[in-house]
């Protein structure tokens, strides 16, 4: 793959999308024609700064967001081949420079997270890949001598009838360039798609995968590299005050000790000589006063913010009246944990302090233009020296994009030894204890039933971290984080009276990004609790919602409800001993809704025979790198319902590997059914929706096998296990 | 020096007897298809044969594999022809990040060796490597379906 196209050429500056969504929705990248730039390169088939057009019929489309599995680098492309009508088995891919992008900002947002890839770059996508069919056509046309209008394309080929004339993109490619890109170009209507939603494509990257050839960032290999392995002071907020190096830089190999603010990092000729050196180092920590903090004080800081006071961040009718008047009062009280993200290829970067100043920088990352503002800040340098280099990425989850302290670190640790690239790469146990964890919540939830059994009215308060404060205070204004209060703010259920608190709850443990956000627990607060209001009503769990569901604002929700019930045959009994449970939610601009089928044995051995996980993100692109979502998103959700859990102790994380911070196995795997409901007519996301209605429905499941409700995870905290790894 | 023999070529390493065979193979022979996951023998992803059987790179020192032959991911197949493995691998479009994929692999093809026939029980109990990205609903149908084309090919 050339990826040093997109570096050399220069393209007219268009308007930079912005952090925020909606800014994306509307900025049109990548549009300037090669003839409007500042030096013109038309002799190369470059038709925007998106397609290329080679003479021998490839057509190279550019990718500006990471490939972190997901396999949007598949999907983006089929978004311009759809409206460029190019021969799908021509198009290849080459990913954006960073550099190229800070400077031009051609591609808009590089950003890859919230499950954005695909809807915040469609536009503009089908729209380069139209432009671009125009200009073939026009030259095609203006060669020939014939009207544009009368010509048609069909697979890279154009063709004028009348006259029998035929030319290919590659052939019309430089010609094309010249072309001025036409604005407002028609886009197909989507029931003419042949590729998006229809296709069965092979994703470009798993050739390389499946040989072990994908360079990820703990793969970079420079000539006369170093290796570093980090030891962050274990307390959160604690920084080194004193450092023994005399042992460490004794063993073999190692080429310094580099002292951090709050780290110290052995760089060595070989990690495992630096690791092993690492372990060696005596390290007097200052604990910043935060050494008696534990999970049970933070338990205790929780439970305080759902006593004392707070501020409302939604306020419908009157919820106090409500219940006043109820004749049933159902109430609950949920807890999920922190969790930590665990992408299987640890944190790491490397950089190298040129002798002439620049800054060179690789990691795997979710966000390369901020990974490249990291690196300068940490680094000292202006960004136009640093050069960043995106690799490939093993698994993100959203650990690698907000938060670049694996860039901050790396390149900190590289400074210290300047002309020389250093890999520095973090051990599990690094990675373990030194997250940006999924927030802790505890959430209460209290609900009014009149006696004819409906639903008056919902009071939730929800005692969890905020992302947002942790960054900047002025993110939750009013001490509300209405990202923290999702699915309750927006939740279509139809309830005259609702009340939403928020106590904001940030402790010393760093929160962040964790796939699905705050849709991997507010939705299982909120569905298991309908749950126990429906039961508490004496109506069956998906009546109860579809009666909660009949207003139109909620006919999408109700629409996938339907299609997951019906997909599980939820009217059918299950087997003996088997239980389902439901949910529904909303999500990244998709809608999803899950059956679960589970049985509990006498030892509380789960087996779960079934998932059933419909999603309708009103248009999908590539079926079966959704569906791959689907699947994936299911057993992620799994691993952290049934076993995930960060723990504090003297305020450190207590979980160091694997085997106390427990996933799936294969052999854990339930059989999936990912069904797929596009509706039309919008974009949603399709990484983490699917997460949001696994915990919910299992854990319905589970109470309607048991008779007993789950309301803290993980399972196991409750003596649960699943059968097939007790 | 010790001897160790990678996807058939003999090379000598000037390293410490205990170091784990997983970083003599990435940052002394500089291949880098074998990946650290966890470094205790935990999630599988350092996974190489040693005379054909699967074994966890991270947890094995050098020492014990000197003159044995040591197959990676890179050995796996050679040219263009893939592994029955890595053909069903692409078949069922398995991968999603793809770290952990060539010890998975590697555990599969070794597992094969043994049991070219596995059950899903064989399965179950052999193939304990982690998938973060959690691909495991492809990783069956695809092991057997690379049974299958063993077999045949046998
Ligand atoms: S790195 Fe060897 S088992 Fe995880
Ligand atoms: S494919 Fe990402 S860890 Fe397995």
């Amino acid at each position: 793959m050339d990826t040093s196209n997109a570096s050399r050429r220069t393209f007219l500056k268009v308007v930079a999308a912005s952090g925020g969504a909606l800014c994306l929705e509307l900025s049109v990248p990548g549009l300037a024609s090669a003839q409007h730039a500042s030096a013109p390169h038309a002799d190369t088939g470059e038709l925007n700064a998106w397609v290329v057009i080679h003479p021998d019929e490839r057509v190279i489309v550019r990718i500006a967001r990471s490939e972190i599995g997901q396999g949007s680098s598949t999907g983006l492309p089929m978004l311009v081949a759809e409206e460029l009508q190019c021969d799908w088995a021509n198009v290849g891919i080459e990913f954006v420079s960073v550099s190229e992008n800070l400077r031009t900002q051609a591609w808009g947002s590089m950003s890859t997270g919230g499950s954005s890839s695909i809807r915040r770059s469609q536009d503009f996508l089908r729209q380069a890949g139209a432009t671009a069919r125009v200009m073939l056509v026009t030259a095609a046309a203006k060669t020939w001598g014939v009207p544009a209008n009368e010509c048609t394309v069909r697979q890279g080929v154009i063709t004028h009838a009348a006259t029998g004339k035929r030319t290919t993109f590659g052939r019309m490619a430089s010609l094309a360039a010249k072309q001025h890109a036409p604005h407002d170009v028609k886009l197909k209507d989507p029931k003419d798609w042949t590729l998006i939603g229809k296709a069965k494509v092979d994703r470009f990257d798993l050739p390389d995968k499946i040989r072990g050839k994908p360079v990820y960032g703990i793969d970079v290999d420079l000539p006369g590299m170093m290796y570093a392995s980090l030891v962050q002071c274990p307390v959160f907020g604690g920084h080194v005050k004193r450092v023994d190096k005399a042992k460490a830089t004794a063993m073999r190999g190692v080429a310094r000790v580099v002292e951090l603010p709050d780290a110290v990092a052995v760089v060595a000729d070989n990690w495992w000589r630096a690791n092993e050196a690492a372990k060696a180092l005596a390290i007097d920590w200052d604990d910043a006063g935060h050494g008696h903090e534990s999970s049970a004080t933070i338990l205790a800081y929780l439970e305080a913010g759902q006593t004392e006071a707070a501020p409302t961040a939604r306020n419908d009718g009157d919820v106090d009246q409500a219940f006043a008047q109820a004749a049933k009062v159902v109430e609950a009280e949920y807890f999920t944990p922190y969790l930590n993200h665990a992408t299987l290829e640890p944190q790491n970067c490397t950089a190298w302090f040129r002798d002439d100043g620049r800054l060179d920088v690789w990691a795997p990352t979710q966000n390369g233009e901020a990974s490249a503002h990291a690196a300068a800040d940490a680094g000292g340098v202006p960004i136009s020296r640093v050069s960043f280099t995106k690799t490939q990425v093993g698994g993100g989850f959203g650990r690698r994009g907000a938060f670049q302290d694996f860039v901050r670190y790396g390149v900190a640790v590289a400074k210290a030894m300047p002309g020389v690239p250093v890999k520095t790469v973090w051990s599990r146990e690094e990675d373990m204890q030194h997250d940006f964890y999924r927030p802790i919540s505890l959430t209460r939830m209290k609900a009014s039933l009149d006696a004819a059994n409906r639903m008056t009215g919902w009071y939730t308060k929800i005692a969890c971290s905020s992302i947002s404060a942790s960054m900047s205070p002025s993110r939750a204004a009013g001490g509300v984080d209405r990202q923290a209060c999702a699915s309750f703010v927006d939740s279509p259920y139809a309830v005259a009276n609702q009340r939403v608190d928020y106590a904001l709850r940030n402790t010393i443990v760093p929160v962040g990004y964790w796939r699905s956000v705050y849709h991997s627990q507010n939705p299982f607060f909120r569905e298991c609790f309908v749950d126990e209001v429906a039961h508490a009503a004496g109506v069956d769990p998906l009546a109860f919602r579809r009666t909660l569901l009949a207003g139109a604002n909620a006919r999408r929700d109700l629409a996938i409800l339907e299609v997951a019930a019906n997909a599980a045959g939820w009217d059918r009994a299950p087997a003996a001993g088997v239980h389902r449970g439901i949910a529904v939610a909303d999500a990244y601009g998709s809608y999803t809704a899950g059956v679960v089928e589970a049985s509990v044995d006498a030892k509380n051995r789960i087996t779960i025979p079934r998932v059933v996980i419909a999603v309708d993100p009103g248009y999908v692109v590539d079926v079966d790198a959704a569906k791959a979502q689907i699947e994936g998103a299911i057993i992620f959700a799994l691993s952290a319902i049934v076993y995930g859990e960060i723990t504090v102790d003297q305020g450190r994380v207590r979980e160091r590997n694997f085997n106390d911070y427990r996933m799936l196995y294969l052999r854990d795997a339930p059989v999936i059914e990912a069904v797929l409901a596009p509706s039309g007519g919008f974009w949603g996301g399709m990484g983490e929706p699917p997460m949001a209605c696994v915990a919910p429905a299992l854990v319905n499941a589970i109470a309607a096998a048991t008779g007993k409700r789950v309301r803290a995870l993980p399972l196991v905290n409750a003596g649960y296990s699943l059968a097939t790894s007790a | 020096m010790i001897t160790v023999e990678v996807n058939g070529t003999r090379h000598d390493v000037d390293v410490e007897p205990r170091m784990p065979l997983l970083w003599v193979l990435r940052d002394a022979l500089h291949m880098r298809g074998t990946k650290f996951g966890c470094g205790a023998g935990l999630c599988g992803a350092c996974t190489v044969h040693v005379d054909g059987k699967a074994m966890r790179s991270c947890s094995v020192p050098v020492s014990a594999v000197a003159g044995k032959a040591i197959t990676t991911i890179e050995g796996l197949s050679s040219g263009a022809s893939l592994h029955a493995v890595q053909q069903a691998w692409l078949d069922h479009q398995v991968p999603q990040c793809g770290y952990c994929q060539p010890g998975m692999m590697m555990a599969v093809a070794a597992l094969l060796k043994e049991k070219p026939q596995p059950t899903d029980a064989d399965i179950d109990a052999a193939i304990t490597n982690i998938c973060r990205c959690s691909t495991y609903a492809r990783v069956r149908p695809a092991i057997h379906s690379a049974a299958r084309k063993l077999v045949a090919k046998a």
